[in-house]
């Protein structure tokens, strides 16, 4: 029997390994240490398990365990990148080269950084929402000291072709950073081969805790620098004071040891459950569209706008299944999805989308239910959309002056 | 944020759903929003010449839980009413029965446009028509 609500968001956030809550319980009652104090066995084995957790997540990476910072999540580990890098280069220059569906951590640092002298380059994308070395290298300027490029859309999915960017930043010699929270965990990485310098991951999104995250910092060829934006005791090789979060970092070290040791299997089972929700719900309903890149994408995510019908009611009408839409009603802003829009999807397809997330403890059965209720509550809200009775009748709906309001 | 039970009501079991021959004589049909703001509404009714009365509406809606409930509400209420009775309804009236949040105003005020909407179509058409008439007579 199914248990309902469904969780599909697992782009958004992931549930907890409960083997990730296990590591972490003796860290709060037993070995409740401060990292930091050097001089008895509770701070000795605290510190003990945080340089594990560095070794946990460092391999998942291809990094040193001495290259792995602990944040607060993702979004501060993209303003550490970002903000730390043009603050330690600016003698070096000024400009940042990034691009336009990048998460808002990176596109509001950016943002706030332009306020303060910074020049940024934003890459316009594809209609998959990817970009190429070779945008990259032309945006490239004597005054280039970052490029900041994700691994993977959080929206649609899309896998961006970070090696390729990584080489031609090595050879201009300009520092790269990934936001990689979205494939941390779920496709193979390696900070080497990829030639990343900087690169951020969220504990939450790899089915560790929430409230922490980390960033890569290259300590070799080259050693990277950062200012940091909080100053206090010098922790973390003063990129970041302040006291470590221990049974937290032990989490998400737990998470990573797990992520690597079952992602091989995780990949084919997360991207077959996909494929058959895809396919299920594809199949079945015309004029339905996948957003992002059709093979270059998350094995988990599926993005499916349905023509005629309004994401937020569509949720309604699905309201047992956790899921995201890229419609404006689901926002604070009454803007359709920025990524979306990059894409060139048109409006009135980014409003009818539908973002499905699949991850490590969806089922097959589950996929079915969904894909069922999809198709039913699709079709009949589509009984009641004026638009699809227009078009059903032939009317082209671009001709019809609407009174927007 | 989670949804009233008359919204939920009004979604999942829609009153009227459908459409009347836009070219009839008695028809009034309002069309209102714009699919790339993701809300239109199409609100018809159905009118006795003689009392001015609304005898039937029906509509359909493009857009969120919300929206589809504001117009299943509104076509329930124009029934049995006079075009004048109809003009008075207020979109507050709408956000009141249903309550909806604040940030879901915006669909009571396009249910409100589309009755004006349906109203003043079906006025142009008598309009249009009476002079013809008073030409036959003639």
């Amino acid at each position: 029997m199914l248990k309902l609500p469904i969780y599909m968001d697992n782009n958004s956030t992931t549930r907890t390994d409960p083997r990730v809550v296990e590591a972490m319980l003796p860290y709060f009652t037993e070995h409740y240490g401060n990292a930091a104090s050097r001089n008895h066995p509770f701070g000795w084995a605290a510190e003990k398990a945080v340089d594990d957790a560095r070794d946990q997540i460092a391999k998942l990476i291809g990094a040193t365990g001495k290259e792995v910072i602990f944040t607060s999540g993702a979004t501060e580990s993209t303003n550490l990148a970002l903000k730390g890098v043009a603050a330690m280069y600016k003698k070096k220059g000024n400009h940042i080269v990034t691009q336009v569906t990048e998460h808002k951590a990176t596109l509001d640092t950016a943002k706030r950084l332009e306020r303060d002298g910074v020049q940024v380059t934003y890459l316009p994308v594809d209609k998959f929402g990817r970009v190429s070395a070779d945008q990259v290298r032309d945006a490239l300027t004597d005054k280039t000291i970052l490029v900041s490029i994700m691994m993977a859309n959080n929206e649609i999915g899309t896998v961006l072709p970070v090696a390729d960017i990584g080489k031609v930043c090595k050879e201009k010699g300009v520092l790269f950073h990934t936001d990689a929270v979205q494939a941390v965990g779920k496709l193979p990485i390696d900070v080497q081969a990829m030639g990343i310098d900087l690169l951020s991951l969220s504990g939450h999104k790899m089915y560790g805790p929430k409230g922490i995250g980390g960033l890569y910092v290259r300590k070799k060829d080259p050693r990277v620098r950062l200012e940091p934006i909080i100053d206090g005791g010098g922790h973390e090789r003063g990129m970041r004071s302040g006291t470590l979060p221990v049974p937290l970092i032990v989490g998400l070290g737990k998470a990573a040891e797990l992520c690597r040791a079952e992602m091989a299997d995780e990949i084919k089972r997360t991207y077959a459950l996909r494929e058959r929700l895809r396919s299920r719900i594809m199949d079945n309903l015309p004029e339905s569209y996948l957003n992002g890149h059709p093979t270059e994408r998350l094995p988990g995510n599926a993005n499916i706008s349905f023509a005629y019908v309004e994401g937020e009611g569509l949720m309604m009408g699905i309201k047992d299944v956790a899921v995201s839409s890229g419609s404006a009603c689901t926002s604070a802003s009454l803007e359709p999805s920025y990524v979306l829009r990059a894409l060139g999807v048109g409006d009135e397809l980014a409003h009818s989308s539908i973002r499905f997330g699949l991850g490590r403890f969806n089922t097959e059965a589950e996929v079915d239910f969904v894909s069922d209720l999809v198709v039913r509550e699709v079709t009949r809200l589509r009984e009641m959309s004026p638009l699809y009775e227009m078009a059903q009748a032939g009317i082209d709906l671009k001709s019809i002056q609407w009174a927007g309001h | 944020m989670p949804y009233s039970d008359q919204i939920l009501e009004h979604y999942n079991n829609p009153r009227n759903v459908g459409s009347f021959d836009a070219k009839g004589e008695n028809v009034g049909t309002g069309l209102v929003g714009a699919p790339e703001c993701g809300d239109v509404m199409r609100l018809q009714i159905l009118v006795n010449p003689t009392t001015g009365v609304i005898e039937d509406a029906k509509f359909k809606t493009f857009g969120c839980g919300s929206a589809i409930a504001s117009s299943s509400l509104a076509t329930e209420w124009l029934k049995g009413k006079t075009l004048d009775q109809a003009m008075d309804i207020k979109n507050t009236e709408i956000v009141e029965e249903l309550a909806l949040p604040p940030v879901k105003v915006h669909c009571s005020v396009l249910a409100e446009d589309a009755i004006k909407a349906a109203v003043k179509n079906f006025q142009e058409k008598q309009g249009a028509s009476q002079p013809a008439e008073a030409a036959v007579a003639g």
